[in-house]
């Protein structure tokens, strides 16, 4: 395995640790405001380590507080993903024929939409509830892992184990859950990695744009978009979560990249 | 060939039905009316305004109705700006969005073409790595990063470019939103063509054509460049959606008078018809240009057409 995998799987425990941690170590909490002392710069007498923004929040607190959030939800979204994508796709390969070229003729159809406004529609109509969130970034995300499912489920059907549990008579749930599934949780696992960079994206997408996460939570496209006002008289408020943010997300990628060509999956850009 | 253009602009039509179809349901599905306010209007005149905008018919009379206003080009009024129709509003705002979108896709391939086919040549040599090293962090860094953080070095802190829009003239003010409108898809882009690039070389009519004795740029120009191209072509259709989202961003962070703003500016005040528009005007947009990509890969590469 590649240095980079192991430099961006340290780093993300690292940034793992300090979201969990570093909340309850920090004297300061998230949500006390504190007018004597805004937009104070980063210090490390104070246990300041993050500074201020322009209501006295401790940064720091709030940059963690954010990550825990951003994590969550690209983590939940994932796995709703991986859920549908999964299923959809072994089913599809599985079956083949008619009901496969059907099913993904829809996908194909699905890759076509506009996806990013539809949640945004969604979010306008159903009140940015929490939830929904998850759901509406999971019901993007599922296509591509569906279509690689399918692909590998096409070819797993074809090998002797499988024609071998057909021929004594299991079932087809059965073949699925015992021979399908097993053989797929190493490209699954490649995927989920992969996923979740994407699902920071759109959760921190619509953050920032006031259309997510609500205050007092937080989250780290909230945080961007709170040190965006912020940008002229203290710089600091804006870069240090939208660094954290990058970091986070080039990990994401360099890890899932690394992994992808370490099982040789399916070379892509 | 007449026959698959005609398949294909058949095929398009569904998934247009099916993206306005899902926004229509979403918006009338949505809890509480578009006029629902702190202040609580009396009975009577929430009926006639509901019935002013049609909104006591059923559902499905409803979505007849606006299928019917979409061939004409009618996207109903505006629930927010009072006296405008939403297909006014995105008259006044997409030459902004237009103007910004296709300098950045220009701006795109052509950076990006150039520096995947530059980290093609070299191929795992140390340029190869600083090149695509950039790329990734280019792809990983999300638009919403870039644009304020380029907005405080050039515009705050070194005063070289204008930061706002309204403020500044000329073609100062263009450059910062194009550069980050561009940037993700250079990386992108980069990625792309370098990998089409290397596989390309690799193949039998290029060392044909190098043991004929053609120079590597003339076998790249000639021979390699039509080929590799084709996955570029293909990722159009996406990196057209790509702009289209980034420029919600950029614009509302330049503060540019576009499409991508009015649609933010409508999310936040609930305005549902505008919205609806918008998203229907940009679905047909990426349908439409999907269906150009697919119709030009099958002339440019015969193969596809009789598949």
């Amino acid at each position: 395995m590649s240095r980079t995998v192991k430099l961006s799987a340290g780093l993300l425990l690292v940034v793992a640790v300090m979201a969990i941690a570093g909340p309850w170590v920090s004297p300061h909490d998230y949500l006390t405001t504190n007018l004597d002392s805004t937009l104070s710069p980063p210090s490390v007498s104070g246990q300041r380590f993050f500074g201020t923004d322009d209501l006295g929040r401790d940064q720091f607190v709030r940059t963690m507080t954010g990550t825990r959030v951003t994590l969550l939800v690209a983590v939940v979204a994932s796995l709703v993903s991986l859920v549908i994508g999964v299923a959809y796709g072994a089913t599809a390969g599985f079956i083949g024929g008619r009901v496969d070229a059907v099913m993904m003729r829809f996908v194909d159809t699905l890759y076509a939409l506009p996806f990013i406004f539809l949640v945004i529609l969604l979010m306008v109509a159903f009140e940015r509830n929490f939830l929904l969130i998850f759901v509406a970034i999971g019901a993007i995300n599922w296509l591509d892992m569906a279509r690689i499912v399918r692909g590998q489920t096409l070819s797993l059907r074809e090998r002797e184990f499988v024609q071998a549990a057909q021929l004594i008579g299991v079932g087809t749930v059965g073949i699925l859950r015992r021979h399908i599934a097993p053989n797929l949780v190493g490209i699954v696992i490649v995927y989920l990695t992969l996923t979740i960079p994407q699902a920071i994206l759109v959760e921190s997408f619509l953050s920032f744009l006031g259309l997510g996460v609500q205050e007092p939570q937080t989250s780290l496209g909230s945080l961007v978009n709170g040190g965006v006002a912020q940008m002229e008289n203290a710089s600091w408020v804006l870069l240090i979560p939208a660094t954290w943010l990058a970091l986070v997300l080039l990990a994401f990628n360099f890890l899932g990249d690394g992994l992808r060509d370490y099982f040789d999956v399916r070379k892509s850009p | 060939m007449l026959r698959y253009a005609l398949l294909r602009i058949l095929g398009a039509i569904p998934t247009l039905l099916l993206v306005i179809a899902l926004a229509f349901l979403m918006v009338h599905a949505a809890p509480g009316g578009p006029f629902d306010d702190e202040r609580v209007l009396p009975a009577d005149v929430a009926a006639n305004i509901e019935s002013a905008y049609r909104l006591d018919d059923p559902l499905p009379q409803q979505f007849l109705a606006y299928l019917s206003g979409l061939v004409r080009f009618d996207l109903g009024p505006s629930y927010r700006y009072v006296g405008y129709t939403v297909a006014e509003l995105i008259a006044i705002a997409l030459p902004y969005s237009l103007q910004l979108g296709i300098m950045a896709m220009v701006v795109a391939l052509l950076l990006g073409v150039s520096a995947g086919t530059f980290a093609a040549l070299r191929q795992d040599t140390v340029l190869d790595r600083v090149v695509m090293g950039f790329s990734m962090t280019g792809i990983s860094i999300p638009i919403f990063v870039i644009a304020p953080v380029l907005a405080l070095l050039f515009a705050v802190k070194l005063q070289w470019l204008p930061a706002g829009w309204s403020g500044a003239e000329g073609a100062g003010r263009l450059v910062l939103p194009v550069v980050t409108l561009a940037l993700p898809q250079i990386a992108y882009l980069a990625r792309l063509t370098r990998a089409s690039m290397i596989e390309v070389l690799g193949s039998d009519f290029i060392r044909t054509a190098r043991a004929q004795g053609l120079g590597m740029p003339r076998v790249v120009r000639v021979h390699a460049l039509k080929p590799a191209m084709l996955p570029v072509l293909s990722y159009l259709g996406p990196a057209v959606a790509a702009i289209l989202t980034g420029s919600v961003v950029v614009e509302e962070i330049f503060g540019i008078p576009g499409l991508g703003q009015l649609f933010v500016r409508g999310a936040l005040n609930r305005d549902y018809t505008l919205v609806l528009g918008i998203v229907v005007f940009y679905a047909a947009l990426i349908v439409a240009l999907n269906l150009v990509v697919d119709i030009l890969y099958a002339v440019i590469d015969p193969r596809v057409r009789y598949r």
